[in-house]
């Protein structure tokens, strides 16, 4: 009989599982996401503030999170806290809290991006007119920043999406681990199952990335006009 | 209110009474960027209703100078006083100052992600707490004045240089502001885009508006000015009605800086 590793993908529950792993990939990313989104713009405002230690600080912390890899981070928070002050995290709230660490980092310094490539005009008319801090970010600052900040969170969201693949290292049993384990238990009956599960699974990321920057397109459009 | 009352206001020419009594009063003013000093000894006083013209060669301080009436710029010595009250305290509200203070930029500073009303309702609306409908009255009245009406739900890249400065002016003058600051706000205009916004604060000249203004505009500074101050280098170096400054000039500072403007 010809191959048909294709099959493997409707047999028994794979489907099933594969979509389940989506799903766990996907709650990760969501929750992590729209915490980063949300604490990124207070944490990049206070990068741009003139106080030295704040920046400082600031810095500290987003370098730590950029050159100490995200694995390793999920291993501190998983293994390290449970061992050394035995604080017992589950894996999922381990993966959601260091991915929102993460994420608010990266997302702090789009903003901070954002917010300094504004004239310094934009504050001095606002404070000429008696805004008060908080209204000059909130009617002026923010929204026009938001429109620069767009390409790079979106860029971040797809890029924390995929980088939620590392999960599997500290148990979580996510897409990618559940098409290895259909790959593993049907190796000898279809041998290019490989490519057929692996195929699906590119597609998956694919669909679920496809929104995110369908909607860069659809704001970036409606903010040119 | 009714809008007949609104622009009774807003249109009113204000009590001659008022006239000649001090409104801003500056008093040994030093102002240094990093130990550079920007202005060294500026005392200047200005009256209700009075239109000061403020001419100097570039660099001479003038932006700096408006920058500090409004409290943009922090200053090292001296003593700024608004209707007699201190505002150079540490616990001065610049907030509630600047409501009182207009201040009209040289570059196009109406934010471009709201409309021309969008950005003349910011301030009435968000630091003045004001009814919607009463600043919306208030914006037209305004607007019309300055032939804008129309353009009320422009975006500022939809509209020319002068219609920008025009809407930057009226932003300011919603807020009721008891003295307005202009710098320089036509250097940056086509040529033929600078009467029209010459002409708004013309008017507002003869509607008794107090006013500093800056400009390069000699024939205009002419027309406009109650008295010319002129500094450099920091420094007020003259202080005189129009007909004096540009017949008689007292020193040869000015008469040197005056020259570059004849042919
Ligand atoms: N933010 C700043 N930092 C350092 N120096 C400054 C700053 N702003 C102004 N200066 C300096 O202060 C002096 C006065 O500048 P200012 O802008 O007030 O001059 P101006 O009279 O408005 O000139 P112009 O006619 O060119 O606008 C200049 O020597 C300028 O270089
Ligand atoms: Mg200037």
């Amino acid at each position: 009989m010809r191959d048909l590793g294709i099959r493997v993908l409707i047999e028994g529950v794979n489907l099933q599982r594969l979509l389940l792993g989506l799903a766990v990939t996907a709650r990760i990313a969501f929750i992590a996401v729209a915490f980063s989104m949300v604490l990124g713009v207070p944490f990049g405002i206070l990068m741009t503030r003139r106080n030295a230690a704040l920046r400082f600080l600031c810095r500290f912390y987003l370098e730590a999170m950029r050159i100490i890899p995200v694995l390793v981070w999920l291993f501190i928070f998983y293994f390290g806290l449970a061992r050394n002050f035995h604080i017992n995290l589950s894996a999922a709230a381990a993966a959601v809290l260091v991915f929102t660490l993460w994420g608010t980092a990266e997302m702090g310094d789009i903003v901070r991006g954002a917010v300094t490539s504004l004239h310094r005009h934009q504050y001095e008319s606002a404070h000429a007119l008696g805004l008060s801090e908080v209204q000059l970010y909130l009617y002026v600052i923010i929204p026009q920043a938001a429109r620069r900040l767009v390409p790079g969170a979106i860029n971040l969201t797809t890029r924390m999406i995929k980088t939620t693949s590392l999960v599997v290292l500290i148990g979580i049993v996510e897409m990618l681990k559940v098409g290895q384990q259909i790959i593993e238990s049907n190796f000898l009956k279809s041998p290019t199952a490989a490519f057929w599960v692996y195929g699906l699974i590119f597609f998956l990321y694919f669909i679920l990335c496809m929104p995110v920057s369908r909607l860069s397109k659809r704001l970036e459009r409606r903010w040119q006009s | 209110m009714t809008d007949t009352m609104i622009l009774d206001r807003l249109n009113a020419v204000k009590p001659a009474e008022e006239r000649g009594a001090p409104l801003l009063e500056i008093s040994h003013l030093r102002k240094e960027y990093d130990g550079v000093p920007a202005l060294r000894d500026i005392s200047l006083r200005i009256d209700k209703q009075e239109v000061v013209v403020v001419l100097g060669p570039s660099g001479c301080g003038k932006s700096t100078l408006l920058r500090c009436m409004n409290g943009l710029e922090r200053i090292q010595a001296g003593e700024i006083l608004l209707d007699g009250g201190v505002l150079t305290t540490e616990k001065t509200d610049w907030r509630l100052i600047r409501q009182k203070i207009g201040m009209v930029f040289q570059s196009y500073e109406l934010f471009p992600h709201m409309t021309v009303l969008e950005n003349i309702l910011l301030g009435p609306l968000k630091v003045q707490k004001r009814k919607r409908k009463e600043a919306e009255t208030a914006a037209r009245v305004l607007l019309e004045r300055v032939g804008l009406y129309e353009k009320r739900t422009a975006f500022p890249r939809q509209l020319s240089g002068g219609q920008k400065q025009r809407a930057a002016i009226i932003r300011a003058l919603v807020m009721e502001p008891e003295i307005m600051l202009f710098d320089e706000i036509t250097a940056a205009l086509d040529p033929e885009m600078v009467r029209e916004v010459l002409d708004v604060m013309l008017e507002l000249a003869r509607s008794r508006m107090t006013m500093v203004i800056v400009t390069h505009e000699m024939q205009f500074a002419k027309a406009a000015a109650d008295r010319i101050v002129f500094m450099d280098e920091g420094e007020v170096v003259e202080d005189s009605p129009p007909g004096d400054f540009f017949v008689k000039p007292k020193t040869e500072r000015a008469r040197r800086f005056l020259n570059i403007f004849q042919f």
